[in-house]
């Protein structure tokens, strides 16, 4: 008769899931939906990563009360970096809260994908900091997809401007050998049409060199590389890649400061499981490391004081992902504020947000005012630029913390923008999708 | 006592051979089948319908034909993944280089490729068996992960080598709306449960049977060996081809080969595994149990401790605890699965509420 | 030719660590006839605990022992609550018990000591070193040095011990080993303690390599090419598997690699075993399967 009994429980759970109805409502907030994942091997990463995000949320609520007086409510949702369980939470969530869901940050590029025709139905801003899909910064075509700051097109300009500048001027890049070791992913693929471009237009001699996923074997390839003799390696490395990239490097003695990775090839969790091996590598970041500004020290005092900290490991506030997830709340609370502008002090729904997304101009001014000069680099999005900025600044690991080595370096805009509008406008022919007039819509 | 079967008296050959030869049984089924294509699309939520049921419906596909493969005819496979993957690719190319073709027969064509494929690398299940086998269909796994991301073609040379399926549409009406999704998925699903179900009472699933207890055995009865398995490597990745277009298409939007990695199919081997081997409704129940349940716990977890401030990463990994441990208690009540549990469920029905 | 020997001797360097996670899975299949999925998740878990507690302040030889204590636990308590109820089921069911293990350690590891990415610090130097033009790493050297003599004492304790030949009549038989006497729950205790104790080994030598992180389950499917290429129940074949996937996998890597495309080092060891095993279809040193009709 037991084993009866269980049915019961399990059938009644069922029937409660699918008739899901929705959560007590709490009016007067905003709801912000947080896909983490900290499970799985990106944990460390997507711990820091929302860790940051929710305590810079929870500082504005605690010490401004909330965006002009409207509190932000968030509720999480385990995702685990795969593509269904990112496409099950948002789901469950985009629909909660007085208005529903104010915007969706995945940091992962497979969930974006498979978000980004759910969006525009559910009218629901997809904001995808630094990864999704590159092309999408053709606003024109993905209303409501906004890959800020700066995507992997942009980013291997500035690491090929970093290295001229290095170099002594990018005329100096003629003749040199630069190698791109990727990750064996759609991700790591990204930059390779970018990398080759800026080859012919620079005159180096390009060599891309694969590493199987995950990337925990990669003696061959440094051996390769050893072979090669290039001048620059450049990273496009994600998770255990990163580490094993570096240890293998030191194995066959290749100068750590000739490594440049990008800005998810560069955080502590890489770097530090190398020990004194990686001193003198070299990483592009969208924001730099740690508690040198005034936001972050604001956390700490604020939110932290009151014990209500989200990171376990205090030690981790400050670290590169941790300050990722700071920025991507200061963007996420700006673009509210900015829609808060036009259409009321009250919350809004996800259509609004997307005009706050769409006409967010971070100055210098406002930066300051934030506390974060230094940290988050200018930033201006319009109807047909989605992504607003462009730079990365380098920093360059001394053996304890990330040390910033360069000021923001400017994307090749010339090169990059026809590439993007040729692949946005391919996919939008393949799936009937108009293009937007922004002339006539800007407001 | 409601069960029995006293008084069902079956008359002709036919009656005999029916799926549900006892009346209870039709009953329940079609009370079944009315509450999936009529109630819950009246009932149920946007959400359980994108988020649940339609990927836990392709899943339970996929686990069917896993289950032809490894249940019914014994051969282990971990390349169940590849195939939904081959299937997956194969109907966004179809659709893309041969415009103006049925979606319904695009799903077939799709997955006739996955089949040839799934056949192909059935091969050396002739010479090697047990675990052996199932270690050498990863290399198919691998080889086809590998492909799809190499070879730019498949992925129309698109840079990052993700694709957006096309939308779907059958005579004109377009399917993008959950309900339409979800129906469409229930009635592929369903029809294919069909097959699977009466293809076990067949001759072909006999023969397939006898391959799994003893293969030395009914190759001497006069069993073709190398047809046999081959034919059940060729169904179950005409199945995974299905499903894994239908992952694509219905439910995740793009095609890639990461949502088809060695995780995939270790999933689907561990709903065949619980669910029961070489049961049509194990792979179902499989599939609601292993896709279904964690997210219950992660509901259930943030449900009881509300607010984030307890550290989330705690509950998501107790989440993963308490997971394992559920499969180990299952284990231990039943070793065969969640189907033989049923099945000792309608047992116990025939007798209740008499001792015996 | 330089170049070729270097690749070559990386190649069978590399192989040598995965024939030390293979033992793992080699060990507990021998005695007891599962395929423990699990011994991905118990590197992690012994891996984890050892910089937990050097993270704590431990000593190493202190943290080893913790280690080691706490891996022996899981044996005793997996046997226990896991094995025993399970005692001649299908193959596959323990296999589907050893995921939901997995399921458990890795969430149970992960929330006793936080899923932060720690470096592991063995004192081992991973500077290069050069013998005749040839780049060899140090790391290696000792690593393959420390599998080698884990495989030679398990070797000879298997072969020429009277538990060790307890251990094979289990793995052949449960009921027939129960019947003649052997105490088959302080057998199983024993493999997968000692299964446990090669995990340990395994989490510190890959742990150094890639940082004590999540990955380190994935390590496992390493092992999956050798031991097909050795055989499930041969503990000198999971050495001479691991020196061929080794070798072979790199030196396809480097040489055909670019001919195909690169990136082949995945599958390529899973086709060369698949082809292996089509002249041996039980692996090359595995115990030939007689079936009677």
């Amino acid at each position: 008769m037991r084993k009866t009994k269980r049915w019961w429980w399990l059938g009644a759970a069922s029937a409660l899931v699918l008739v899901w109805a929705a959560p007590a409502r709490a009016e007067g907030e905003q709801f912000m939906p947080v896909p983490s994942y900290r499970v799985g091997p990106y944990a460390a990463g997507g711990t820091s990563l929302y860790g940051g995000f929710i305590d810079y949320m929870n500082l504005i609520n605690l010490r401004d009360g909330g965006i002009n007086g409207v509190k932000l409510t968030w509720e999480e949702c385990e995702t685990e970096y795969k593509p269904d369980r990112g496409v099950e939470c948002y789901e469950r969530l985009k629909g909660k809260g007085p208005t529903g869901a104010s915007m969706f940050h995945p940091y992962s590029t497979g969930i974006s994908y498979a978000l980004i025709s759910k969006v525009s139905q559910d009218k629901i801003p997809l904001v995808t900091i630094a990864h999704g899909r590159t092309d999408a910064a053709d606003g024109r075509y993905f209303p409501y997809v906004f890959p800020l700051i700066t995507h992997y097109w942009s980013q291997n300009t500035d690491i090929i401007r970093y290295i001229g500048q290095r170099e002594g001027g990018v005329a100096k890049l003629k003749g040199k050998k630069i190698v791109h070791l990727h990750h064996g992913s759609a991700y790591g693929k990204e930059p390779n049409v970018v990398f080759q471009k800026q080859a012919e237009k620079y005159g180096y001699e390009a060599k891309i060199i694969e590493v199987p996923a995950p990337g925990s074997e990669q003696q061959a390839q440094w051996l390769e590389i050893r072979q090669f003799k290039p001048d620059w390696v450049i990273v496009t490395g994600w998770g255990v890649m990163n580490p094993a990239m570096l240890k293998n490097a030191a194995r066959v003695g290749f100068p750590m400061d000739h490594i440049i990775g990008n800005f998810w090839t560069g955080s502590e969790e890489d770097v530090e499981p190398v020990g004194a091996a990686a001193k003198g590598y070299i990483s592009a970041a969208i924001n730099p490391s740690g508690k040198d500004f005034k936001v972050i020290q604001e956390i700490e005092r604020v939110v932290y004081g009151a014990g209500k900290g989200n990171m376990v490991d205090k030690k981790r506030v400050g670290s590169i992902y941790y300050n990722r997830g700071v920025l991507t709340g200061i963007v996420s609370v700006e673009a509210i504020r900015v829609a808060q502008g036009k259409f009321g002090k009250k919350p809004l729904t996800g259509e609004q947000i997307r005009w706050g997304l769409e006409n967010l101009n971070l100055d210098p001014a406002r930066i300051a005012a934030i506390g974060a000069t230094n940290f988050i680099q200018p930033l201006k999005v319009t109807c047909s630029d989605h992504e607003g900025g462009g730079a990365v600044k380098f920093q360059q690991w001394d053996g304890t913390k990330w040390k910033v080595i360069s000021d923001w370096v400017q994307a090749d805009k010339e090169l990059v923008r026809p590439l993007i509008e040729e692949s946005a406008s391919k996919y939008a022919k393949e799936n009937n999708i108009p293009q937007r007039d922004c002339a006539k819509e800007s407001t | 006592m409601i069960y029995r079967e006293a008084g069902q008296f079956r008359t002709t050959y036919a009656a005999d051979q029916r799926i549900f030869p006892i009346v209870q049984d039709r009953a329940g089924m079609a009370l079944l089948l009315a509450v999936a294509f009529v109630g819950v699309p009246l009932v149920a939520s946007e959400y359980a319908l994108s988020g649940l049921l339609i990927p836990m419906l392709v899943l339970a596909l996929a686990a069917l034909g896993l289950n032809i493969l490894t249940g019914y005819a014994g051969q282990f496979s971990l390349g169940t993944a590849a195939f939904m993957s081959v299937g997956a690719f194969a109907a966004y190319n179809l659709q893309l280089r041969l415009p103006g073709i049925p979606l319904l027969v695009i799903f077939v064509l799709a997955g006739l490729i996955a089949a040839a494929v799934g056949m192909v690398f059935g091969l050396p299940s002739l010479r090697i068996k047990g675990f052996y086998l199932a270690v050498a269909t990863l290399a198919a796994q691998f080889f086809v992960d590998w492909l799809f991301t190499k070879v730019g073609w498949f992925s129309n040379y698109s840079s990052s080598g993700v694709i957006t399926a096309q939308p779907m549409a059958i005579a004109g009406i377009p399917l993008e709306t959950p309900v339409r999704r979800y129906l469409l998925v229930l009635s592929i699903v369903s029809l294919l449960a069909l097959v699977a179900k009466n293809l076990a009472r067949t001759r072909t699933g006999r023969s397939w049977m006898a391959v799994r207890d003893m293969d030395v055995a009914a190759e001497v009865i006069g069993i073709p060996i190398l047809r046999t398995k081959l034919l059940a490597f060729g169904l179950s990745s005409f199945y995974c081809g299905v499903a894994g277009a239908l992952w694509a298409f219905a439910y995740l939007g793009t095609v890639e080969p990461q949502a088809f990695d060695l995780q995939r199919s270790f999933q689907i081997l561990f709903m065949v595994i619980i669910g029961g081997l070489g049961t049509v409704m194990g792979s179902f129940l499989g599939a609601a149990f292993i896709m279904l349940f964690p997210l219950f716990l992660n509901w259930a977890f943030h449900a009881v401790v509300r607010g984030g401030e307890v550290r989330a990463g705690l509950l998501s990994q107790l989440e993963l605890v308490c997971f394992g441990a559920l499969i180990i208690v299952f284990l231990i009540v039943e070793p065969h699965g969640f189907a033989r549990l049923w099945q000792i469920g309608k047992e116990k029905l025939r007798l209740w509420p008499f001792p015996h | 030719m330089a170049f070729f020997i270097e690749v070559l001797v990386g190649g069978l360097l590399a192989g040598v660590m995965y024939s030390l996670i293979a033992l793992g899975f080699v060990l507990i299949f021998k005695a007891s006839g599962v395929f423990n999925f699990a011994q991905g998740a118990m590197v992690l878990t012994a891996a984890t605990t050892y910089a937990g507690l050097v993270d704590r302040g431990w000593s190493g030889w202190a943290a080893f022992l913790a280690a080691l204590a706490v891996m022996i636990v899981f044996a005793l308590l997996t046997e226990r609550l896991v094995l025993r109820p399970l005692v001649n089921q299908p193959q596959i069911s323990l296999f589907m018990a050893t995921i939901g293990l997995t399921f458990v350690l890795e969430g149970a590891s992960q929330a006793v000591w936080g899923s932060v990415v720690r470096g592991l610090d063995l004192g081992i130097p991973d500077t290069p070193l050069e013998v005749s033009g040839v780049l060899v790493s140090k790391f290696d050297l000792v690593a393959s040095g420390t599998a080698g003599a884990l495989v030679v004492i398990l070797a000879s304790f298997f072969q020429w011990t009277r538990t060790g030949r307890a251990l094979r009549a289990v793995a052949d038989d449960h009921q027939a080993a129960l019947s003649v006497g052997i105490p088959l729950e302080r057998i199983w205790a024993l493999v997968w303690a000692a299964a446990g104790a090669v995990a340990l080994v395994t989490g510190l030598l890959w742990g150094s390599r890639l940082g004590v992180q999540f990955a380190l389950t994935q390590v496992a499917l390493k092992a999956l090419p050798v031991i097909i290429l050795g055989g499930f129940t041969s503990i000198a074949g999971a050495i001479v598997g691991g020196l061929m996937v080794g070798a072979s996998e790199k030196v396809a890597e480097v040489y055909l690699g670019p001919i195909i495309g690169g990136g082949i080092e995945n599958w390529f060891p899973y086709v060369l075993a698949l082809l292996f095993l089509l002249v041996r279809p039980d692996g090359l040193f595995g115990e030939k399967r007689i079936e009677r009709v």
